[in-house]
């Protein structure tokens, strides 16, 4: 197909690209050494055990060498970093309250205005702090915690420290030991026994200036029977040197109960986005990670499950899309521990230009996990010939009695479907936004409405005025 | 003189550097349908496509227009806006976009007209579904196929349905049909050609590829065109078409000294 006709295919970033003036009450000194540290936990007014944690994830994190499989991070320098940014004095539940030059900057990205329609409750991260939380009352009437992160460190110790760095321990890899040193902010929940939110629950992160590092810790806890879905959307201005993101998120599905968590990740071209995600599955208990990745220079992120009681269920869909300067290493990582649990990953990934897409898949099947049904589906898409996809699927079977499926398809978009779309009047833009709508479609139609409007949008915008 | 829906003059493609069209001369005056039959390989599916602008074919000389305007010159999707209609043989499956939803954009960019700058109306999409989902019941399509995937999973007498749905959503003004009967038993082709009869008028003009009279006993075309070895051998009318039936096309290739 026409080189041109793809040459905006980048998701628009231009809504998202403006620069507050800084305003900070307070910054860290640049770099991160053990002093950086103690400042962050000081700052909070942290007990003592979360200082020691910090610490002890520090050490982890200076004794772990950089990763060398996935993207390219040898440009990145962790001394030209600012760890900890604060916004403002306090976090606000009313949204006239937040400083001005922060909520005209949300009010820009559509924030609160969708709470009103159609969100239970919503928080808002600007730096390294969340500036605002709120929830619907008759939620917290239920019992239904909605918090940041440090406000729920204060409020609720006891269920805190018995979740937080449970699943991801700072041991786990060198990001995720970074996170537990510097975190600062994320969304704190817990939904009580068998109370079902029907509508979803939204956090939304922004990095507003630069050479920052957000390192937001989300903690998700939903007890037996409890239900809900949470959005999380993220943006960054584009600056010419990279910032970096790492959060951690922890999940907890207890006992029948069930968790869908959505994220649509549009940063900037120049954000390093490396983050772990990862959930437990109890007895009868369902988990879906809805996972899309647009911006950044370098994402890696592999969402995992793991399925640790019988009949509970794991699915992972995501989509990714690269273009020119981009790299997505992205997957999905699914550990069978317990018989007749069942799992689906669905991965769609976009290369366009000199755009570079992969797969990294685990699919572990633990001995005596009887009875699983698993399947695994890849498909690549590649706009053009400098388009790069690759795929590393691993899978672990170490039981015999199980149901595996799996699929991988490579495909470029087809000069046949572009004619037959534009002999219906068509435009070659159009026709070819058309059928990239249509192969994340499986992914699309899992989204509110809302969030997969702006979705097919953002592609039908980027592809007009593409063709002379 | 009638006004000519499409006028191909001396008409030359290529594929590959073989060349395949050799010099087509065809009238299609307005209001009118016209049926090209001809023996495999004679060059018809290639004049449709060539007409639509597939890339693949390359014209080295002579001229096409429709309804005076030089077509060689357009892009695919201007043809399409000018009204120029390409029913397949074998339509292409594109997954995930719904035939609503494909249909509905086609239309719309239709109506913008060929700059693309035209004023959309969406408040007309209630109406437009309504009249697709008519469209479709006159078929006799299942009432949930205008949110199926296009061409997905689709029989094939289901997708040369859908083709017709198309064309009677997008009202073109000049359509080609290639082989829209092919593969189709005698109650689909009724159908089929029930849906093309229901568009005959004074704004309609067609030119049918077909193997078989059946359909065009439904249609009664004005001309029919025997073609081989990439030219238009002659034209004359429907009594052509049941002549070839019987006796097959060796005595009129004799005629014309085609080998």
């Amino acid at each position: 197909m026409n080189a041109k006709a793809t040459s905006a295919l980048d998701l628009d970033q231009s809504k998202y690209n403006f620069i507050d003036p800084e305003s900070a009450v307070y910054r860290s000194a640049r770099g991160l050494t053990r002093e950086t540290v103690i400042d962050i936990s000081r700052q909070k007014k942290e007990p003592d055990w979360m200082t020691d944690i910090r610490l002890r994830a520090y050490e982890v994190f200076l004794g772990k060498p950089m990763p060398r499989w996935g993207g390219d991070l040898s440009e990145m320098d962790f001394d030209a970093y600012t760890y900890y940014i604060k916004p403002s004095d306090k976090r606000e539940d009313r949204w006239e309250d937040v400083p001005e030059n922060i909520r005209k900057t949300f009010d820009r990205l559509g924030i609160p205005e969708a709470e009103r329609k159609f969100l239970a409750g919503v928080g808002a991260q600007y730096e390294s702090e969340m500036v605002y939380h709120s929830i619907h009352e008759d939620l917290a009437k239920k019992g239904v915690i909605f918090l940041d992160t440090d406000s729920g460190l204060r409020e609720f110790p006891a269920l805190f420290r018995e979740h937080f760095a449970s699943l991801v321990p700072p041991e786990d890899n060198k990001f995720a030991a970074l996170n537990t040193a510097c975190w600062s902010g994320g969304s704190f929940i817990y939904v009580p026994k068998g109370v079902k939110l029907d509508i979803p629950l939204q956090a939304y992160f922004r990095i507003n200036s630069e050479n920052m590092g957000q390192f937001e810790r989300t903690i998700i806890i939903a007890d037996e029977g409890a239900q809900l879905h949470y959005i999380e959307g993220c943006t960054a201005p584009q600056y010419s040197t990279k910032s970096l993101h790492t959060g951690v998120i922890e999940i907890f599905v207890k006992r029948g109960a069930k968790v869908r968590y959505t994220t649509i990740q549009n940063w900037a071209h120049n954000i390093y986005n490396l983050v772990t995600q990862r959930a437990i599955a109890y007895e009868g208990a369902t988990m879906e990670w809805v996972d899309g990745n647009m911006g950044s220079r370098l994402t890696m992120k592999y969402p995992s499950i793991y399925l640790v009681g019988e009949h509970a269920r794991g699915t992972i869909l995501s989509i990714a899309f690269a273009t020119n300067d981009q790299h997505q290493d992205a997957g999905a990582k699914i550990i069978h521990k317990a018989p007749n649990t069942s799992s689906t990953i669905t991965s769609k990934s976009i290369s366009k230009g000199a755009g570079r897409t992969s797969y990294r898949g685990l699919l572990k099947v633990a001995k005596g996990a009887t009875g699983v049904k698993a399947s695994v589906k890849c498909d690549a898409l590649m706009l053009d010939p400098q388009s790069r996809s690759d795929t590393y699927p691993t899978m672990e079977i170490d039981e015999d009695k199980v149901a595996i499926a799996h699929e991988a398809t490579v495909g470029k978009i087809s000069d046949e479907q572009i004619f037959y779309l534009m002999s219906r009047g068509l435009s070659e833009s159009d026709a070819t936004a058309m059928i990239v709508q249509g192969f994340i479609e499986p992914f699309a139609k899992e989204l509110p409405m809302e969030y997969a409007i702006e979705l097919n949008r953002l592609i039908q915008l980027e592809m007009e005025g593409a063709v002379g | 003189m009638p006004e000519l829906a499409l006028d191909i003059r001396n008409l030359h493609a290529v594929i590959e550097e073989k060349e395949v069209l050799k010099g087509i001369d065809l009238q299609v005056p307005k209001g009118e349908i016209h049926v090209i039959m001809g023996p495999n390989g004679s060059g018809k599916t290639t004049l449709a496509h060539t007409l639509m602008g597939h890339p693949r074919y390359v014209v080295t000389q002579g001229e096409a227009c429709l309804f005076g305007e030089n077509l060689l010159s357009l892009k695919v999707h201007e043809r399409a806006r000018r009204g120029l209609f390409l029913a397949y043989q074998y339509p292409v499956e594109v997954p995930g976009v719904t035939l609503s939803h494909f249909l509905w954009n086609a239309y719309q960019a239709g109506r913008s007209g060929a700059d693309g700058n035209g004023k959309k109306n969406p408040k007309e999409i209630l109406a437009f579904r309504k009249r697709l989902n008519a469209s479709l019941e006159s078929l006799k399509m299942p009432a949930d196929f205008a949110m199926r995937h296009l061409n997905v999973g689709a029989s094939g007498g289901e997708k040369k349905r859908v083709e017709i749905a198309q064309m009677q959503m997008l009202a073109p003004r000049m359509v080609i049909m290639d082989e829209i009967d092919s593969g189709l038993d005698i109650d689909s082709t009724k159908v089929v050609a029930e849906g093309i009869r229901s568009l005959k008028g004074p704004e309609f003009t067609a030119l049918i590829i077909t193997h078989y009279p059946r359909i065009l006993e439904y249609l009664q075309p004005d001309r029919v065109h025997v073609m081989a070895a990439g030219k238009v051998l002659c034209s004359r009318g429907m009594e052509l078409a049941r002549e070839l039936e019987q006796k097959g096309y060796d005595w009129i290739l004799k005629e014309f000294n085609v080998v």
